[in-house]
């Protein structure tokens, strides 16, 4: 076995009171693409710190390099000496700096006083560019590029550094599906130049699709590696949660009266002669690549921005929204596609997060507020939510991604909508905690509230919808009943 | 979509040549080398001060003690120099205004980096504290019998004109200097660059191992050097030392750094930027005392001017996001 990259052995590390990683071993072969798979707070992103050289792992552990001796630790200088690189979800890049002065900024750091030239830095980072095969203008500024462009800037980055070992912290989250696939074909191409990559993914079909193998953490502890020949979703989400998860397409409900009906509605630039009826009680899936107009057109819906054309009808009469708070008295609400900058204020405690959106209500009738009605509220919607939340005036940022988006939903839920517009409600959420968003979406239809779900996720759009609309470049192309197609065919149909 | 792409340099550039041509036909003072010169030699310290706030703004801080930093290093330098140093010289009194002023952005450094204070609130309170301070040892006194070599005024280029002739002095070097100094480490260097990095994300930049402390140090280090100078120059110009000479003067020039195309955000802004941009202001002013406008209607025209560049520059943020969509359809 001379061709492994790394092992680690008996790796360990404590918090205070509680054991994040628990005597964790893993392997990484020369030139593999493995996976890195677990839910929220398995101990993931720990591991990944102490192969980074971040964290110092607890006495007892060894770590291998080819033929190089073991060592107890790994420091910050050693990991970029062993060429380990780790491809953060933020990018860690500088939205100002051109695209060629980001690939070099390594240099920038290592020797502060030497002289530039911009010409060598350009050639440098066309030199990478081109190894990679990627279409980027060294100048370009960052900033000027969208998300999936400036992944490869950051994997150009790496790439330049002479990275060995790559780790790619969910690198898929923000992305299209095409442009999934670009990236997946890169993660090929990189493997094939030996440099082996390990791959943290909530998306479960692209890491079977793109990894060799698959190391399972639970808890902290290890689960196993497994091959992902022969590995199915099902399969490996029972390793990750260690429980059974059933996932059954729903029964498209009879449809109630019209609540909201959109007539012609345009906006320019963003989407034209969009018609749809969104009916009493009923889940409607609206997908389509990003860029087709679906948040553009919730934004509209919910009165963030003005329509140019077109007309809107809620209950059978012209509704004009001129700001979202119409909306909100509207009875429409929405969840927006950023939890972490727009959903939720994540400095402000649990108890204020899931009032906000009902100040006003709380205050009456005399104009105070009263704390005690406020912390009634919040209970209220933990329990019904089954949150899970020790106690209501910490940061919301304390919770994890699913517990956050309960509240979120909790949030909005306590103005009463009766249309709740939610915008990829499932993004950065580990695999158990959809299935639990996902069961509270479906209650409320069944409660009677309208809901437009918005994803690019064909699968989930195809399991919880009860009907589904196709935004093509700004247009609607689609419009189709789950049960009378496979995932398959809507996959195609999305994407065509 | 092609468009002339200017850059805030390029616009700005252009909307003073536009003034130039507008008041030399106007006027028939303005297009003097006379008044350019003039205009020259007056903007010098205020173009000192901007070259160093932009490289605070670059780095995503902002300081509004600099100038009453200046009035200090005024005194302070004075004193030193009329009191243990015979008077000094030119060398000697360049050299200890840097020093001073570079210690007192050292201080304001200092106090942001260890203690994590947001960068308006620690020079709020250095300005408070050096003014209160500089008022109290002072007790409001001026002091007039500046030091030989620095009460002669140095004339470097002397070209006859109209009336008399039109001279450019000394400091309007020291800023050219100064200028090229900041525009060379920001440009050409990779700790340049790394100020800019650090300025544009400062947690992408710390993981990348850029010293935080080290760019705080230097960007407000920088800046009180820079004070230190356009004091000296101040005091050289005016002939005097008083100590409410300067205070007052940090909002204007924080205007002028921002209409360069430096922002409070950080990671944007150059030399040129901040040097057009002071340039710009005192251009109107000219134009306006040139064309017999009242001198209160200046503060006003200022305030409007900026408002509406900030204004243009962010139009496109509220207009229809059409480039993304574009971007992401096949």
């Amino acid at each position: 076995m001379d061709d492994i990259a790394l092992r680690a052995e008996r790796v360990s590390k404590v918090f205070g009171q509680s054991r994040v990683l628990d005597d964790v071993s893993f392997e990484l072969r020369r030139g593999e693409v493995l996976c890195l798979a677990g839910e929220n707070g398995c101990g993931k992103s720990t591991l990944i710190k102490i192969l980074n050289g971040v964290y110092t792992p607890e006495a007892g552990a060894a770590f291998s390099f080819g033929d190089a001796e073991a060592v107890s630790r790994i420091t910050p200088r050693h990991a970029r000496a062993l060429g380990i690189h780790v491809i953060w979800q933020d990018l860690a890049l500088f939205p100002h700096l051109s695209v060629a002065e980001n690939i070099v900024f390594d240099d920038y750091v290592a020797s502060p006083f030497r002289p530039l030239s911009r010409r060598a830095a350009r050639q440098e980072a066309r030199e990478v560019i081109e190894r990679l095969g990627v279409p980027l203008d060294p100048d370009t500024r960052v900033e000027d590029l969208s998300i999936a462009r400036r992944q490869l800037v950051a994997i150009c980055r790496v790439l330049r550094a002479g990275a060995r070992i790559v780790f790619m912290d969910e690198p898929t989250a923000s992305l299209t599906r095409n442009e999934v696939q670009t990236l997946l074909e890169i993660t090929r191409s990189l493997s094939a130049q030996g440099i082996s990559i390990v791959f943290v993914s909530h998306r479960l079909s692209e890491v079977l699709a793109v990894c060799q193998r698959v190391t399972v953490l639970r808890n902290g502890a290890l689960v196993g590696t497994y091959p992902t020949e022969g590995m199915t979703q099902t399969r490996l989400s029972q390793l990750m949660t260690g429980r059974e998860l059933t996932l059954t397409p729903r029964h498209a409900a009879c449809s109630g009266e019209p609540v909201l009906e959109l007539r012609h509605l345009s906006r320019t630039g963003e989407f034209e002669d969009v018609s749809l009826t969104l009916h009493r009680g009923e889940i409607l899936g609206l997908t389509g690549l990003l860029g087709a107009g679906r948040t553009e057109l919730a934004h509209v819906l919910f009165g963030m921005n003005r329509p140019t054309g077109g007309e809107l009808l809620k209950n059978g009469k012209p509704l004009t929204l001129r700001s979202n708070r119409d909306a909100i008295r509207n009875g429409i609400a929405h969840v927006s596609e950023d939890r972490l900058h727009l959903g939720l204020v994540q400095n402000q405690s649990i108890n204020m997060n899931t009032a906000v959106t009902v100040l006003d209500e709380l205050e009456k009738p005399r104009g105070f507020l009263s704390p005690r009605r406020l912390r009634e509220l919040t209970a209220e919607w933990i329990r019904r939510l089954g949150t899970k939340v020790n106690d209501a005036e910490l940061a919301v940022s304390s919770l994890s991604g699913g517990n956050q988006q309960r509240i979120v939903l909790a949030k909005w839920l306590a103005t009463r909508p009766e249309v709740l517009i939610l915008d990829c409600p499932t993004v950065g959420v580990d695999v158990g905690a959809k299935a639990g968003i996902f069961d509270i979406i479906r209650q409320l239809a069944d409660e009677g509230m309208s809901i437009i779900l918005i994803s690019d996720e064909a699968g989930e759009i195809w399991m919880n919808s009860d009907r589904v609309v196709v935004l093509k470049a700004g247009r609607v192309s689609r419009e189709l009943t789950p049960n009378a197609i496979t995932e398959a065919s809507l996959e195609e149909i999305i994407n065509a | 979509m092609p468009r002339l792409h200017l850059g805030t340099e390029g616009v700005l550039a252009a909307i003073i040549v536009a003034l130039c041509v507008v008041l030399g036909l106007t006027t028939d003072t303005f297009l003097t080398t006379q008044n350019l010169f003039d205009l020259l030699n007056n903007q010098s310290v205020n173009m000192i001060f901007a070259v160093g706030l932009v490289v605070v703004l670059i780095a995503g801080g902002i300081d509004i003690s600099f100038a009453v930093a200046a009035s200090v290093v005024q005194y302070v330098v004075m004193t030193l120099l009329i009191d243990h140093m015979g008077g000094g010289n030119w060398l000697l009194g360049i050299l200890l205004s840097m020093a001073v002023g570079g210690l007192l952005g050292l201080v304001n450094a200092f106090l942001i980096h260890r203690f994590r204070i947001v960068s308006i609130i620690v020079t709020i309170g250095t300005f408070n504290l050096y003014f209160g301070l500089l008022m109290v040892f002072t007790g409001g006194v001026s002091i007039y019998d500046i030091p030989d070599w620095l009460y002669y005024s140095i004339p470097l280029i002397d070209l006859p004109a109209s009336r008399g002739s039109a001279t450019l002095y000394l400091p309007v070097v020291v800023m050219a200097v100064m200028s090229l100094a900041t525009g060379f480490i920001l440009t050409r260097t990779g700790f340049g660059r790394a100020i800019y990095g650090f300025g544009s994300s400062p947690e992408a930049a710390r993981r990348s191992g850029v010293r935080v402390g080290m760019i705080h140090a230097f960007a407000y280090g920088w800046l009180g050097l820079c004070a230190g100078v356009a004091g000296l120059m101040q005091a050289h110009i005016v002939q005097e030392v008083v100590p409410n000479a300067l205070i007052g003067q940090e909002l204007p020039i924080l205007a002028a750094v921002v209409l360069g195309g430096a922002t409070l955000g950080g990671g944007r802004g150059s030399v040129t930027g901040a040097l057009l941009g002071v340039l710009l202001l005192a251009v109107v002013q000219n134009g306006l005392n040139l064309l017999g406008v009242t001198p209160y209607a200046f503060r006003m025209i200022v305030g409007f001017i900026i408002l509406v560049a900030i204004t243009c520059s962010n139009l496109d943020k509220l207009l229809p996001r059409r480039a993304i969509s574009k971007e992401a359809r096949p």
